[in-house]
């Protein structure tokens, strides 16, 4: 062959092989959409998997109780959004609000018996953007020990509202970390209603997705209890 | 009498090729989960010149209520893209070829005269190798800038877990801000080589798919 003819046979080849690469990447895109179309969550069940896999990564390899969550002074605190009253549509009663747990029904003094614990952490949404935001409550840790005992061997921490309205389920290890709070105040005053009074979750190594308002029930399971907003979508774990 | 000449290796081709579709789905993914909270412009004060991004162009591309598939997407297409890239760096380090890659001393003054040479003016090139001066600094910027959006895209990811690299890289809202800007780099990059590839010809594409070019055979 002439370099010309030689130079003419790579550049079939390669423009095929181009070609057909274009292709396979195309028909990869249009499968995931016809994947995400039939999903009842919208999300293709291989994505799931890898999520499911960087979950794995991240659990084993980076998590840790010891990483804490970066604290900052007062000055750093800024203004809150609100931003969702998925589950506390109706107004409440909250003198006749009671926290079932493990068979318990608790009152707010019950949770305030336990260590008083402050926190000003960089409460962080989904959406992307970050606020400063104080909270003060107690540790869902010492709670657990107390009213719970012997339910940190469970592998889940289910929530709900009190009319089951929004509920999360978080993995035991990111429940029992020392900076995870059943808050009842936020920014040195008590917890207003739009901000989930009377107890709320704040757990600063979960997106704000998980840190759910207004709590009625807490459960400690082996099977996953459900997420609101998995069931939309977003990463279960849905860890920082 | 013409001879080949081989112009780029198979491995730099399928690195660069790979690159291009799993970049621009990077891109596209980013903007799904951007667009849930998008509060970068360019401006000063209260004067705003132009806002990442105007809502005509979230209509036009209909990348609006995607944040949930946007994350999914992103954050299992971020495996190929930093397998590929560190693959690339390993490749690049041991075969020798960043030798043919890195800015060298004379690149950065050589690169002005290559610009300008670019740009219309009557300058004679400085001699090359496989890649020019710019070329240089361009391409071994756009690695490093490759590397900065991995690690500025962790340091968002697992800002509590990684929280030293947050820290770095000034905090969980700079992070963010470094990762958007290197991204609205990559599309200005992206716009560059595309008109320098359309303004050197069909020879220097194919070089690129077919690793290899006719040359006059030197004497």
């Amino acid at each position: 062959m002439t370099p010309e003819q030689q130079m003419a046979q790579k550049t079939r080849r390669s423009f095929l092989a181009l070609g057909a690469g274009a292709a396979v990447v195309t028909a990869g895109g249009y499968w995931l959409a016809s994947e995400a179309a039939a999903a009842e969550d919208g999300i293709p069940p291989v994505l799931r998997s890898v999520l499911g896999f960087n979950e794995r990564m991240v659990r084993s390899a980076l998590y840790s109780n010891s990483n804490r969550a970066a604290t900052f002074p007062a000055s750093a605190i800024g203004k809150l959004k609100v931003n969702g009253d998925i589950g506390m549509e109706a107004a409440m009663d909250q003198t006749a609000w009671r926290l079932s747990v493990a068979g318990h029904e608790l009152t707010l003094a019950d949770i305030q018996s336990l260590p008083k614990v402050e926190e000003t952490i960089d409460f962080k949404c989904v959406e992307g953007w970050s606020t400063v935001t104080q909270f003060a409550g107690a540790r869902l840790s010492d709670f657990t020990a107390k009213f719970a005992q012997g339910s940190e061997q469970a592998t889940y921490v289910g929530f709900q509202t009190p009319g089951k309205g929004y509920y999360v389920s978080l993995d035991m290890p990111s429940a029992m970390h020392p900076q995870t709070l059943l808050a009842y105040e936020m920014n040195g005053a008590p917890l207003t209603s739009e901000h989930g009074a009377p107890l709320r979750l704040v757990i600063p190594v979960k997106y704000g997705i998980k840190n759910i308002k207004r709590i009625g029930r807490i459960e400690y399971v082996n099977d996953r209890p459900a997420d609101y907003w998995t069931e939309q979508g977003y990463d279960w774990f849905a860890g920082l | 009498m013409k001879v080949l000449a081989e112009k780029h290796k198979l491995a730099t081709r399928w690195f660069h090729w790979i690159n291009f579709p799993i970049l621009m789905a990077m891109i596209f993914s980013g903007l799904l989960i951007y667009w849930a909270y998008d509060p970068y412009r360019i401006g000063l004060g209260q004067v705003t010149l132009f806002h990442f991004f105007p809502s005509g162009f979230y209509a036009m591309t209909g990348v609006g209520q995607k944040l949930a598939i946007g994350m999914a997407l992103h954050f299992a297409l971020a495996w190929i893209f930093a397998l590929n890239g560190l693959a690339y760096v390993i490749y690049t380090a041991v075969s020798g070829e960043w030798r043919e890659l890195v800015p060298e001393k004379k690149s950065f003054g050589e690169a002005l005269r290559v610009a300008l040479h670019d740009a219309g003016f009557k300058i004679p090139l400085p001699p090359q190798g496989r890649y020019n001066a710019a070329q240089r600094i361009t391409y071994s910027g756009i690695v490093v800038m490759g590397g900065l959006s991995l690690l500025s895209g962790l340091a968002i990811y697992k800002p509590v877990q990684l929280g030293w690299l947050t820290a770095l890289l000034g905090g969980y809202e700079w992070a963010r801000w470094e990762h958007f800007w290197l991204t609205m780099s990559y599309v200005g990059f992206f716009l560059i080589h595309i008109a320098q590839v359309i303004r050197a010809g069909w020879a220097n594409f194919r070089s690129m798919v077919a690793g290899y070019d006719l040359i006059e055979e030197s004497k």
